[in-house]
């Protein structure tokens, strides 16, 4: 398999030497950039697979040169936060980023990430049924078993659970997930999403006070984990 | 002692300049009427000191020109109202001119070095509260030093070790660096967050941003967040059944909690239990129209969450109970690590939320009473579709 290439836009020399170092190791082609002009010229003259991109640049603010990359460049983008700021991370994701990392993060968290991220963008393989650990949905005939037994979800449940399988591994964050199982009206209902996301919980998770699948990302939104 | 009138005093010398000249010149005027209606049993003269009374009342409290010009308006009123010929600014005898001038100099001295005194009581508050803070200072660095220091010093020495003497370590004293590393950082990490909250409270900038939450998935994040110092406890959780929905700001909650419990996981011994327990607390007010209450109206209604924890731990020696919500508390004798900043955390996020935290001592341990009050929704206990 072709090596992904990564570039890396972060102005913290330390940060883009541990990166570099990381995702060489595990196989990534890694390239980075200084400051956002310096990023956006080696994107658009070697178009990466994936873009890791810190919010505070010294040049430009991070927020700007994702809506300039998003104009044409339509492969992943991560977000790296320095601080927990709930509204800046749902901005940038809103503002077309794939996922987000605070940081310090993990080394693990990383890889997950970008291993999720480039699956996203790999052609569908047309199976429609998604193996999870215990868990296995069939997107054709919309059925869902837990240890081999049929699970009974209403058609909320089901619509949320299927878009999430067909994200796995992504933040959702509460609008989307709002506006596409409720409709637009339903943005600022988030006690309905509370409700159904406890449902579903009930139903797949093995213990829904400690949840394996559905993982609530505080502040932001939930994220399906399906694979190891 | 005397920060109570002293309170006081400050509140009344908040309000406007404006409403400062109409109080004085009010006070005055309602007086004086006083004095007038009086005036067949009180000589003019003993008028002239009540009047120099009111002005040194209002100099107590109102910035200096306000005062000026009580004390310019108590002359003239003397002068119109007292020193006969009645209701002319012409004064009689020699005598009663002079006694004017003097009133007249008196209230303007009176009015002048009142509110020098005000303003020399004023700087010395301020120059304790300067005292204070550099002692806060000192504390804050003291316990930073040591608290940001220990992970630092864990961190060089490891990296040093790992970098200068690679061939002498065994695979194994590298990894346990390695792990170290790790270690100090996260709870460096964890001091900074701290830091970061308390100077958020201090700027007074946290404003909860509210959204509806499940609060059992609120507890067991917590719960599981701290799976490594929870891991030889007993942890009781015990969640109202029926719990509505709250609104809250989750970030600030989860911090709340976490402080608690991680507190609690730190004193109380190893296999003894920790409880955790929610609950809604519904205050109800009635229109009192009939005498029963079932056949009275529900004018308004209050929930609160409830949230207790309790833990098996030394609990707090009794005069300190208060205390332990101050910024850098900590008890003389702990020995385990802390800025002190943990419970002042508590209390700034509980009371941006306009709730309250209470700290009781019970028979081994002590408890933890969080009332936040909040909207409800019981939408997750409707039967859906």
């Amino acid at each position: 398999m072709n090596k992904a290439a990564i570039l890396v836009i972060d102005d913290e020399v330390q940060i883009r030497r541990l990166l570099e170092i990381t995702l060489e190791s595990n196989h990534f082609n890694v390239e980075s950039a200084e400051t956002a002009k310096e990023g956006l010229r080696i994107a658009a003259s070697h178009p990466p697979d994936l873009i890791i991109l810190d919010l505070g640049l010294p040049d430009e603010n991070g927020h700007n040169l994702l809506k300039k990359l998003r104009e044409w460049y339509t492969n992943p983008v991560l977000i790296l936060s320095v601080q927990n700021d709930e509204d800046d991370i749902v901005k940038a994701l809103d503002n077309g980023a794939n996922d987000y990392l605070v940081k310090p993060f993990r080394t693990g968290e990383l890889l997950a990430r970008i291993r999720s991220a480039l699956r996203s963008t790999a052609p569908e393989d047309n199976n429609p049924v998604i193996d999870c650990k215990d868990l296995q949905i069939d997107l054709a005939t919309r059925t869902v078993k837990k240890n081999n037994e049929l699970v009974k979800l209403t058609a909320t449940e089901y619509k949320l659970l299927s878009l999430f399988t067909r994200q796995e591994g992504k933040v959702l964050t509460h609008q989307y997930l709002l506006r596409e199982v409720w409709g637009p009206g339903y943005i600022n209902q988030s006690q309905y999403l509370r409700v159904f996301i406890a449902q579903l919980r009930k139903k797949i998770e093995k213990d829904p006070n400690r949840p394996a699948y559905i993982i609530t990302e505080s502040g932001v939104g939930y994220r399906f984990i399906a694979k190891e | 002692m005397y920060s109570i009138p002293l309170g006081m005093l400050r509140q009344l010398s908040k309000i406007s300049k404006a409403n400062q000249f109409l109080a004085g010149i009010g006070l005055i005027l309602v007086v004086s009427g006083i004095c007038y209606f009086f005036s067949d049993y009180l000589g003019y003269k003993v008028v002239a000191f009540i009047l120099l009374l009111t002005v040194s009342l209002i100099a107590i409290v109102f910035d200096i020109l306000p005062v000026l010009a009580a004390s310019l308006l108590s002359a003239l009123a003397w002068n119109f109202f007292f020193i006969p010929p009645k209701f002319t600014f012409h004064i009689g005898s020699a005598e009663d001119g002079f006694l004017f001038l003097m009133y007249f100099i008196i209230a303007f001295i009176n009015a002048v070095l009142t509110n020098r005194i005000r303003k020399i009581e004023q700087q010395v508050v301020e120059k304790e509260e300067k005292a204070r803070t550099v002692k806060l200072y000192n504390t804050l660095l003291n316990s930073l030093s040591h608290e940001l220091k220990t992970p630092i010093a864990t961190i060089v020495g490891a990296t040093d070790n790992l970098i200068t003497a690679q061939s002498n370590l065994s695979d194994d004293n590298r990894k346990e660096l390695a792990e170290n590393i790790s270690v100090a950082a996260l709870r460096l990490n964890q001091q900074v967050e701290n830091l970061l909250s308390m100077s958020r409270l201090e700027s007074g900038f946290i404003q909860p941003k509210k959204d509806w939450y499940d609060i059992s998935e609120l507890i067991y994040a917590v719960i599981n967040r701290l799976e490594q110092q929870l891991k030889n406890h007993k942890t009781i959780i015990h969640i109202e059944e029926n719990l509505p929905l709250y609104r809250l700001d989750y970030g600030l909650m989860e911090q709340v909690l976490y402080n608690l419990l991680y507190n609690a996981s730190i004193y109380t011994p190893d296999y003894a239990d920790i409880s955790i327990s929610a609950k809604n607390h519904a205050e109800r007010i009635y229109n009192l129209d009939t005498a029963t209450r079932e056949h009275s109206e529900i004018k308004n209604e209050y929930s609160y969450l409830s949230l207790v924890i309790e833990d098996r731990g030394p609990g707090f020696p009794p005069g300190e109970l208060e205390k332990v919500f101050d910024k850098f508390y900590r008890l003389d004798h702990s020995s385990t690590g802390g800025t002190g900043l943990g419970l002042s955390i508590v209390k700034g996020f509980v009371e941006s939320h306009n709730g309250t935290v209470l700290l009781e001592n019970v028979p081994h341990g002590s408890r933890f009473t969080i009332m936040i009050p909040a909207e409800t929704s019981y939408i997750n206990n409707l039967k859906n579709e």
